[in-house]
């Protein structure tokens, strides 16, 4: 063993010399450099706030910060079922579609058939489930690329849901094809998913923070979240670590069907109908978020907090101009330069590569 | 046979014009010098070879020839006039042309074999992009002819991904040559040819060299510089440690590349042999036309399989792992029935594969060496499927020790490191967790000789230690230096299994090339 002692003190030495390429000697600008990328979105966020906090006397009460954590949580919500197909590589167009569906299928079990709202939030769940295990099963047993499988499963819910209802909207107290009043309506207890408080924390704003926690810890402190990221770095080479990568990925999609369905649980209950257009544009918003919490940290890769972050700032912005007067018809273009800021923190600024390379 | 006479200086044409002067050429990425001021002179006709150990700064310096780095320092004279390699297309225009050792990178997926063999002439707008196939295949067909390819056009018609690996290299070759370039540099062209490629390659490489071309070889095969070069160029820590004229003192070439506590850690390996069988196949048909051979994997030796590219090493690894399915007959292992589905059976039990292809099959961009290390192993660095960071940092910390990795500490990215240490580090994660069958496909392939010796002594270790060690290479000086027991495979069927000690290098090329 004498042999590799001096072998490793050889290694030793000329590693030292090879230091710079390390990363101990970086230049001052290269410093700057990644703490821009590091902590470059966080503080556009932080300058932003204060911005609107001090020019607009409304904008950091407590009501308006909680409206704003509320207005942030479906779009985070979705935002995470989006990441962690990110994080296997792959990318659910799906879930805003999903997000429909539980809106209508919670509208259908309280009015159509009266029952309670618990029922209902078990229906949505098992929406969800089953579009996602749909999913999987295009994805992993068919083999159909993920974006092209989703796609085509999001046209499918699309367009299916309507047909139970012949294209109208649920709400309470409708008027039947056979003349007679719809049974049931939005119960009590279902709507307080929306408007209800935990102390003084509004349920949305618990749900969405109780799941960004969930979501961080699954993917960075367990093995599930770090098979995932092997799945998304390079699939053979985690096939050939032992990893199912099969399993994994449909996992990943049936987690995003699940989220897309809590999201969706949260929209119909702050709408109170069941409203056939809802949740068709939360999709894009949901993967520029995500795409958004890519860079923040510097992480170059999907996550829960940056995920959580680029729907607060989202969220911030519109909230702040609204206040500046600006009209709902530049909200989508405001939203766009969040993104392309962001993206410009990830991608033109960073050094790191960043990997996000849905297959195709 | 007429080695001899090609390797005399006295039969280059007189007299020995230098058409390429590297003059004192630096480079640095960072603060990361690579290239230490390297000058180098290329003469028409001649075969230069250029050796050196991983990271010495090759890859570097050819890149700087084919104009992908135009900031280097120092000059490049071509015909004796300073030149600007601003980009891989001026280095085109000054007669320089390169193949590189990735094909991939090369290759145009999507086109056919004839819009990839006439790509240089689109590009440079000598042909139109739009045009019909039929009308390029004349050029394509004159390109393919310089190498004797004898391509029909049922061949060049086909999308250019149906080609094999050794064909879309001599497709690259070809390409470089339908430009008569002044100047050829090669990048290891032999990685991933088969012995009768080889020496049709070579034929080539003598004709170039007759017709005045100059070639600059890099390789890490001694033998393919005793038979081809006429100079031999040593590149060490980016600098030049040794340079000869034929007849080259192979000795020293080697001492030039190595450091030297290298040379001293080398020692001759006592052949060990094993008795109990750890894996024996029974009926097992390797590749789709070959006879079901049967194959014992004992327990504490070493047994290299050696066989061209095709022979069914690979395939053999593989259907072991668990990797891919066996297409017929069965297997056991420690005596019980063995079939795996999936590789994670094989892990659970022990055994292990180096895949052949380090980047495709075993790195993951941007990850740690900790990480990647324990990735196949999560089990043991978490309780409840939680991950402990102390447990995984001794993991990676143990692996970077104990196979003397070159990294500054085991957070470090992997795809930072060098070939040599980023092969230490998919070798040594599997070696570190006691394995009973540890496969080793390749290990060797673009790795110096440093690497490979430590490499090499850590799997003997581990036969000593009663693992059963196998290495699949087509290389059969380096099985011989590494295996106690030498398998022969031969389009899929076993020609020859021996102890290294009974049978010589030309009883194994012997039996390699009897094709029934």
């Amino acid at each position: 063993m004498s042999g590799n002692t001096t072998q490793v003190a050889r290694d030793r030495a000329s590693a030292l010399s090879k230091a710079p390429l390390a990363g101990n000697g970086l230049t001052t600008s290269q410093r700057v450099q990644d703490s821009v990328v590091k902590y470059g979105f966080i503080a556009v966020t932080v300058i932003l706030f204060v911005y609107f906090a001090a020019s607009e006397p409304a904008f950091a009460t407590q009501l308006s910060i909680f409206q704003m954590l509320k207005g942030a949580a479906v779009t985070a919500i979705l935002g995470l079922a989006v990441m962690f197909t990110m994080v296997v590589g792959g990318l659910d167009l799906s879930i805003g579609s999903t997000a429909g569906l539980s809106v209508q299928l919670a509208a259908m079990t309280m009015v159509f058939y009266n029952l309670t709202g618990p029922t209902a939030v078990v229906v949505v769940i098992l929406g969800g489930l089953v579009v996602g295990l749909l999913n999987a099963f295009l994805i992993v047993v068919c083999k159909i690329p993920d974006l092209l499988a989703t796609l085509g499963v999001m046209f499918v819910i699309q367009g299916a849901k309507l047909i139970p209802v012949r294209g109208q909207s649920i709400s309470s107290g409708m008027t039947l094809r056979d003349g007679s009043t719809a049974p049931g309506k939005f119960t009590a207890d279902f709507l307080k998913i929306d408007r209800g408080f935990v102390g003084r924390v509004p349920v949305p704003v618990l749900i969405m923070l109780v799941l960004v926690v969930l979501a961080w810890f699954v993917l960075s402190r367990t093995t599930w979240g770090r098979v995932m990221y092997a799945i998304g770095a390079n699939p053979e080479a985690a096939r050939l670590a032992g990893v199912r990568v099969g399993f994994y990925r449909g996992l990943a999609y049936v987690v995003s069907g699940l989220l897309a369905s809590v999201g969706g649980l949260i929209l119909v209950s702050r709408i109170g109908q069941g409203d056939v257009n809802a949740g068709s544009s939360s999709l894009l918003e949901a993967v520029a978020v995500a795409l958004v919490g890519t860079s923040v940290l510097g992480m170059g890769k999907p996550n829960a907090w940056g995920t959580l972050l680029g729907a607060l700032l989202v969220s911030i912005v519109l909230t702040g101009l609204t206040m500046k007067g600006l009209q709902y018809y530049h909200q989508d273009t405001a939203k766009g330069v969040v993104l392309l800021v962001a993206l410009l923190f990830s991608f033109t600024i960073s050094r790191r590569k960043v990997r996000y390379t849905p297959a195709t | 046979m007429d080695d001899e006479v090609v390797t005399d200086p006295a039969a280059a044409p007189a007299p020995a014009a230098e058409v390429l002067n590297l003059d004192d050429i630096t480079m640095a990425f960072g603060g990361n010098q690579v290239l230490k001021g390297v000058t180098v002179a290329l003469t028409a006709g001649r075969v230069t070879a250029l050796l050196g150990a991983n990271g010495a700064g090759k890859s570097t310096l050819i890149k700087v020839l084919a104009g992908v780095y135009p900031d280097h320092g120092g000059t490049v004279r071509v015909g004796g006039e300073p030149v600007q390699m601003t980009s891989p297309l001026a280095a085109a225009r000054h007669g320089i042309q390169t193949v590189h050792q990735r094909i991939d990178e090369n290759i145009v997926p999507g086109l056919t074999v004839a819009e990839n063999l006439v790509f240089e002439e689109i590009i440079r707008g000598e042909l139109p992009p739009v045009r019909s196939l039929r009308r390029l295949l004349p050029r394509a067909r004159e390109i393919a002819d310089t190498l004797d390819l004898g391509w029909p056009d049922s061949v060049l018609t086909k999308d250019v991904f149906e080609l094999g690996i050794a064909d879309s290299q001599l497709l690259l070759l070809a390409r470089a040559l339908s430009q008569r370039p002044r100047v050829l540099v090669l990048d290891e062209p032999t990685s991933t040819l088969s012995a009768a490629e080889v020496d049709r390659l070579f034929a080539l490489i003598r004709r170039l060299r007759s017709e005045g071309v100059a070639v600059l070889y890099v390789t890490h095969r001694l033998s393919e510089v005793r038979e081809l070069a006429d100079e031999v160029v040593v590149l060490r820590d980016g600098r030049i440690s040794s340079s000869q004229v034929a007849p080259f003192d192979m000795a020293a070439v080697v001492r030039a590349m190595l450091t030297e506590s290298v040379l001293v850690q080398s020692h001759e390996l006592v052949e060990q042999r094993g008795h109990d069988v750890a894996v024996r196949l029974q009926g097992v048909q390797l590749l789709s036309r070959c006879a079901p051979i049967d194959l014992e994997l004992r327990y504490g030796e070493v047994t290299g399989v050696v066989g061209l590219i095709g022979a069914g090493k690979s395939e053999l690894a593989r259907g072991v792992f668990g990797a891919d399915r066996l297409r017929t007959g069965s297997m056991t292992f420690d005596g019980r029935p063995y079939r795996p589905r999936h590789s994670k059976d094989a892990v659970r039990k022990g055994i292990y594969l180096v895949p052949e292809d380090r980047a495709a099959e075993a790195m993951l961009p941007g990850w740690s060496l900790a990480w990647t290390a324990t990735l196949p192993f999560l089990g043991q660095i978490s309780r409840g499927r939680v991950i402990s960071a102390a447990k995984e940092n001794r993991i990676g910390r143990e692996v970077l020790e104990h196979f003397g990795v070159v990294a500054t500490s085991a957070a470090q990215a992997v795809d930072a490191l060098s070939g040599g240490n980023q092969q230490k580090v998919v070798v040594g994660r599997w070696m570190r967790a006691a394995p009973r069958v540890l496969l080793l496909d390749e290990p060797f392939r673009g790795v110096d000789i440093g690497a490979r010796r430590d490499i090499s002594s850590q799997a003997h270790e581990q036969a000593a230690s009663g693992a059963c060690v196998v290495v699949l290479s087509s290389d059969v000086e380096e099985i011989r230096g590494v295996a106690d027991r030498i398998v022969v495979l031969v389009e899929g069927e076993v020609r020859l299994d021996r102890y290294t000690s009974e049978i010589d290098d030309e009883a194994i090329v012997t039996s390699m090339s009897e094709v029934a």
